[in-house]
């Protein structure tokens, strides 16, 4: 790779590339990030391989191989597909992927292969036209289908760092503010701050030694993972919208925290740097505009606090995560005292959109005051779990119905849970909800980073939020009294109350005690470590109560309230009996079964296997 | 010069003095915990709260910590206060019931029950001691260890640091712990409270888990010369 020296290099080496780049040539590409390698795309990739060579296929123009990041449809991993027309084959195993090599190299379509839309049992050919991404804006995931994050030509190939060098030719760092201000883009790490206005005031601050730059990849709530898809897959990205801040802000240092439980992104990000400075797009005098900038990776130790602000700045100081009061914000005073901007992945990875596009274009997606596209990690009970994106403002019916296909199993959906630990659980009765920060603030959860749970009838309110009490009592940095102790005590009460040894005296504590915690801790982690209670105190309070009342709990989830029996469905397979750990399950063949109650350790063992319903957990 | 109002009083203040500071210029009585003169504020027990700004953006931050900005509105006792105060003495005397300062501060507040499980905990975390041992005895001999609910304070690994002079200053400023010796049953004390002129827990063994993390304890240790 040669170091370029100039724009006009730049724009050289990309025009060359571009002109040699032939998009009609059949491509197979295989989504392999974290979770396409962990369902087996690695295996793909070889099959692939060794059937290319096999059929000599090893010229650039016959048929291409990209292996790239996630693309987001987690149910139908792995997944392979093929361009330039688009075809989809989901869930592919070794001999499929041998036939699906041949049938490229033919110009063929296995229909056998292709996706079953379960709602018309019709065969989807064309990704575009499968339920799941048919309603997605996939600004920023769809790009991950068209680089291999380990290739910087491929990165350039699809328009990139062309934003950044436009930033430069404006030769004015306060064109590219504007445009972001203009965008109306806010922040995607969940509090929702205007990333332009943060910008602005970093760029208005005077200090000798230097302003920073932050990417905050510290994704630590359970079920998210879009930060993580994007770092793997387009890593690039984030280092061209960070290259583009520094220009505009007047930033020389920027550093990605990122956790070090995702070492595969670790992985691509060190690559992609060492290309940057390897091309110059990185380091001193960058393609000779006098604009230095250079950007280190920091590794989180697996504190979930350190994703507060505060406590990530004193994480890369190297001391202990705990975060501190503001003001002084980190814009005025960050790491090392310099003033510093964090924005999240997401952000990090719209800015290049923004400025290749215009603000112009980019604010005409989703509703005014919440413009763009947002990635939401759609899991739980839902039949089509992965990362969809879409415009804001969209409904949450829209994402769990047209997208996620609807519930799993045979349980009716009755909540999303929205926003990880910090956020809170919407009912099926305010799913009308359009997606946009105010509205779920409103509703008493946040966007977060954009988890999204979908909770069915067989999910217990209580139990939900004890796990995130749960999850909190390990996480929060334990510094303010009222977020260690607070937190602690609402566990014990949930407890309580999961045990069948609640009081509604206790309830009204809880919810006394949520609000406090809510209202009298420092940092974002502890004043929004109640919305899981609050929220499901404010919809789901019935469920409390049959707990506490009639010592019931209604999903069936709450060991100590439930218990096991066997309903006239059963036809005495035995089954059920072989699975029992307890031996707690007496029957003859062919005869109903029964349970001592005594012995049953509600494992759930035998409701597993049970192939005809016939257990009843109430 | 830094104008602002305080429960409706104006008050002037230099650049850089907290909230707290500014409400005690007053002779506004604000209860504290973790705040001590001459150790840099922490902002963790948050008994110190106070309700800042107005309408729906109103706001409560620990006033030891808050820097008096120009203009700032400032109420340290509204109904909001009060209940985030009066809770976080609930929590306290539900985790440390038998420290003196939280007995008197709770008595003073008027909480006279706690509605949660009991514990003895001792500590409660407020960070005086490490302060000290950092800022005022310039050794840095203890510091707080783990995160949630495994926060600690202690020397790492649990061994004695070489750094540590014995002087005494982390007990002497702790609010919680005086009583650590006697554990939770006072009579069956064993020294008092490190205040025994005939210490016998220095040679018993059975007896360390009773003791701080100071071993010997320096009472003990100038009982015994």
């Amino acid at each position: 790779m040669q170091k370029l020296s100039t724009i006009e290099e730049f724009q050289d080496l990309q025009g060359r590339l571009l002109s040699e780049r032939d998009p009609s040539v059949p491509t197979i590409v295989i989504p392999a990030g974290t979770c396409g390698q962990a369902s087996g795309a690695n295996d793909l990739i070889r099959v692939a391989k060794r059937e290319l060579l096999a059929r000599g296929l090893t010229d650039k123009n016959n048929v291409r191989l990209r292996v790239t990041g996630c693309h987001g449809f987690c149910e139908a991993e792995p997944s392979v597909l093929v361009e330039p027309d688009g075809t989809f084959y989901p869930k592919v195993n070794a001999q499929k992927m041998a036939r699906i090599v041949q049938a490229v190299a033919e110009q063929k379509t296995l229909d056998d292969l292709l996706y079953i839309d379960p709602a018309t049992g019709e065969r989807v050919k064309r990704q575009s036209d499968v339920p799941f991404f048919k309603t997605q804006v996939r600004t920023i995931l769809g790009r991950n289908e068209k680089v291999d994050p380990i290739r910087i030509y491929n990165y350039l190939e699809s328009g990139g760092y062309s934003a950044f060098v436009g930033a430069l030719t404006q030769g004015e760092p306060r064109w590219a503010i504007e445009q972001v201000k203009e965008s109306g883009l806010r922040g995607r790490g969940g509090a929702g701050f205007p990333a332009g206005l943060k910008w602005e005031l970093l760029a208005a601050q005077r200090n000798g030694h230097g302003k920073s730059l932050v990417c905050n990849a510290d994704e630590g709530d359970p079920g998210a993972y879009m930060d993580r898809s994007v770092l793997e897959g387009n890593p690039h990205s984030i280092l061209e919208g960070m290259l583009i801040g520094g220009y505009a802000t007047g930033a020389n240092e920027g550093v990605i925290y990122v956790r070090a439980e995702y070492p595969l992104a670790i992985k691509h990000l060190v690559i992609a740097l060492r290309q940057c400075h390897e091309l110059g797009l990185l380091g001193e005098n960058i393609l000779g505009t006098g604009f230095s900038f250079d950007i280190s990776i920091v590794k989180g130790a697996g504190a979930f606090v350190c994703g507060e602000e505060t406590a990530l700045i004193r994480s890369i100081e190297g001391k202990m995560g705990e975060p501190r009061q503001r003001p002084p914000f980190p814009v005025q005073k960050g790491i090392e005292g310099k003033p510093t901007a964090i924005n999240n992945v997401e952000t990090w990875a719209n800015i290049p959109v923004i400025i290749a596009e215009g603000a112009e274009t980019f604010s005409k997606v989703g509703t005014k005051g919440n413009t763009g596209t947002k990635i939401f990690s759609l899991v739980g009970k839902i039949r089509n779990t992965g990362l969809v994106e879409v415009p804001m403002g969209i409904t949450i019916n829209d994402i769990v119905t047209k997208i996620g296909g609807g519930p799993a199993g045979r349980a009716k959906i009755k909540a999303v849970q929205t926003g990880g630990p910090s956020g809170g659980c919407i009912p099926v009765k305010r799913f009308d909800l359009p997606i946009d920060y105010d509205s779920l603030a409103e509703a008493g959860s946040i966007m977060g980073s954009g988890g999204m749970i979908v909770a069915d009838e067989h999910t217990c309110m209580v139990d939900v939020s004890k796990y995130f009490m749960g999850f909190l009592t390990d996480e929060s940095c334990g510094k303010c009294f009222t977020c260690r102790k607070g937190i602690q005590r609402m566990h014990e009460i949930l407890e309580d109350v999961c045990e069948g040894r609640g009081t509604l005296d206790q309830l009204d504590l809880l919810e006394e005690l949520a609000t406090v915690v809510k209202d009298a801790t420092m940092c974002g982690l502890g004043q929004t470590a109640s919305n899981p209670v609050l929220s499901t105190l404010r919809y789901f309070r019935d469920e409390y109560v049959e707990h506490i009342v009639n010592q019931r709990c209604p999903a069936g989830v709450c060991k100590a309230l439930v218990s096991y029996s066997i309903n006239d469905e059963c036809t005495g397979c035995m089954l059920c009996t072989k699975s029992c750990p307890e031996n707690a399950i007496s029957g003859v063949k062919k005869e109903r079964h029964s349970i001592d109650t005594g012995k049953c350790i509600r494992c759930g063992a035998c409701v597993t296997v049970c192939e005809f319903e016939a257990i009843d957990v109430a | 010069m830094i104008t602002l109002t305080i429960n409706g009083l104006e008050a002037t203040v230099d650049e850089g003095t907290t909230v707290l500071e500014a409400a005690r210029f007053l002779g506004l009585p604000i209860p504290t915990l973790c705040h001590m003169e001459g150790l840099s504020p922490y902002g963790a027990c948050r008994l110190c709260v106070v309700e800042i700004g107005e309408g729906p953006k109103a706001k409560i931050v620990s006033s030891c910590t808050y820097p008096a900005q120009d203009g700032l509105r400032v109420r340290t006792s509204s109904a909001r206060v009060v209940r985030a105060r009066k809770m976080v003495l609930e929590l306290l005397l539900a985790s440390c019931p038998q420290s003196k300062t939280i007995q008197d501060l709770a008595s003073f507040h008027n909480v006279r029950q706690q509605r949660f499980r009991q514990e003895h905990d001792d500590c409660i975390l407020c960070g005086l001691c490490v302060r000290m041992c950092e800022e005022q005895m310039m050794a840095k001999a203890i510091g707080f260890r783990g995160r949630g609910q495994t926060r600690s304070i202690g020397t790492p690994f649990d061994v004695r640091s070489e750094a540590c002079r014995l002087c005494g200053g982390c007990m002497y400023v702790c609010p919680a712990c005086q009583l650590r010796c006697t554990y939770t049953e006072p009579d069956k004390a064993v020294c008092g409270g490190c205040a025994n002129l005939s210490p016998p827990c220095v040679d018993i063994e059975s007896f360390d888990d009773m003791m701080c993390y100071m071993s010997p304890c320096v009472a003990c240790e100038t009982a015994a010369h």
